[in-house]
């Protein structure tokens, strides 16, 4: 296991191993999401009350889930960065929060498709949409400022504190239609108890979760190995590895 | 671990508990703003600002619905179970809104406790589910759904 590890900070050894899970990564990222969008767009029955409006479910909840669980992927890098000085933890972090931003751009613009019909307006200041467009300038944030400096390590200190500092409202948007008020409406998918989704909506819901999450590692993997391209592009070890 | 780390180890986490305390206070001294809407029952009670728009949110009273017959107003009840508030509203109403469904109403106060708003809202909830299913659970008895009714409205 720490074996493992240490070999994730070396550049050569992480070239090699992403290279190889893209291989048998992207087929199958692929194939999931052609039939989880198959099966929810087509096959899973209407919804009683909104008709075929809710199908958008597919996209949102699946990208908006994403979004939160990669923040949380971008500040353990951080944390990583900011103790251990591993390059390798930057690069991740750098990777990971472009693809953030595009999932979190997802869910805020795939809601207001779907709130304009459903609730009759757009945009709403609800707790929930709020705090998931703070996510979305985190996101930005960390990528404006790694672009701020000069210096890469002063860079990824920067980036490291302030993706810690954001993690505090990765659990404000996820309970903020339970503490508040709020138009959004609370989950459907629940951990315990009855779950208040239909198991034939459900399950082509949860395969398009997992596909995305597939989606993320495959794009932060190949993002990674691009700059680890551009970065060791003198390196022998890079010349020897693509022949 | 190297003291050293340990220490850059402490100060991260340290940073991120202090940060999550402050938004914590923060969030706690604006809860009242964080609220999109009033529940029915705060407005009888009085707790609800008479001199700015405020929204009221909750379930739409069974048979409450009166449409006017010149114009587009509407009179609907809105209730928490707890307190129910008599609103008006002239416009056009979402294709979700009905008889127990949620919603959330923007508007103004009047001195006689009742409510003119100036913009309706649906609020969906969080239960989905195929019209077959739907019509089966309705053939059980209103009282089997965990919220209000399914709207053939």
């Amino acid at each position: 296991m720490w074996a493992f590890i240490h070999k994730m900070g070396s550049p050569p050894w992480f070239f090699r191993f992403a290279t190889a899970v893209i291989r048998w990564l992207l087929p199958i990222v692929l194939l999931a999401l052609l039939a989880g969008s198959l099966w929810g767009l087509l096959y899973a029955p209407p919804d009683f009350r909104q008709g075929n409006s809710y199908r958008i479910i597919f996209i949102h909840v699946p990208s908006a889930v994403v979004a939160l669980a990669g923040y949380y992927v971008m500040a353990s890098a951080g944390l990583v960065s900011l103790v251990w000085k591993i390059k390798m933890a930057d690069t991740a972090m750098r990777a990971v929060a472009p693809i953030g931003a595009a999932l979190t751009f997802v869910a805020l613009v795939t809601g207001a498709i779907w709130g304009k019909p459903t609730w009759g307006a757009w945009w709403v200041w609800d707790a929930r949409i709020t705090s998931m467009l703070i996510l979305f300038f985190l996101y930005l944030g960390v990528m404006a400022l790694f672009e701020a400096y000069d210096n890469k390590a002063a860079a990824a200190k920067a980036c490291a504190v302030l993706s810690l500092v954001g993690t505090v409202n990765i659990p404000i948007i996820y309970k903020s239609v339970d503490w508040w008020y709020s138009l959004h409406q609370p989950a459907s998918i629940k951990f315990s108890g009855e779950t208040a989704i239909d198991a034939s909506m459900l399950y082509p819901l949860l395969l398009m979760i997992a596909a995305f999450y597939g989606l993320f590692a495959l794009l932060v993997l190949l993002n990674m190995r691009s700059e680890l391209l551009a970065t060791h592009r003198q390196s022998a070890w890079l010349r020897t590895e693509l022949g | 671990m190297h003291p050293i780390r340990k220490q850059r180890l402490t100060i991260a986490l340290l940073v991120v508990l202090l940060s999550s305390a402050a938004v914590g206070l923060v969030g706690y001294a604006l809860r009242g703003n964080i609220n999109l809407f009033y529940p029915p029952a705060d407005i009888v009670a009085g707790k609800a600002p008479m001199d700015r728009p405020i929204r009221v949110g909750g379930m739409v009273v069974e048979g409450s619905i009166v449409r006017s017959g010149q114009d587009l107003t509407t009179h609907f009840d809105v209730t928490d179970y707890d307190g129910t508030v008599r609103v008006s509203y002239t416009g056009i109403l979402p294709d979700l809104f009905a008889e127990g469904e949620g919603v959330v109403a923007s508007g103004r106060l009047s001195a006689d406790g009742s409510f003119s708003a100036t913009e309706v809202l649906a609020k969906h909830d969080e239960n989905y589910m195929p019209p077959e299913v739907a019509e089966a659970l309705e053939g059980k008895g209103p009282d089997n759904r965990p919220y209000g009714k399914g709207g053939k409205s």
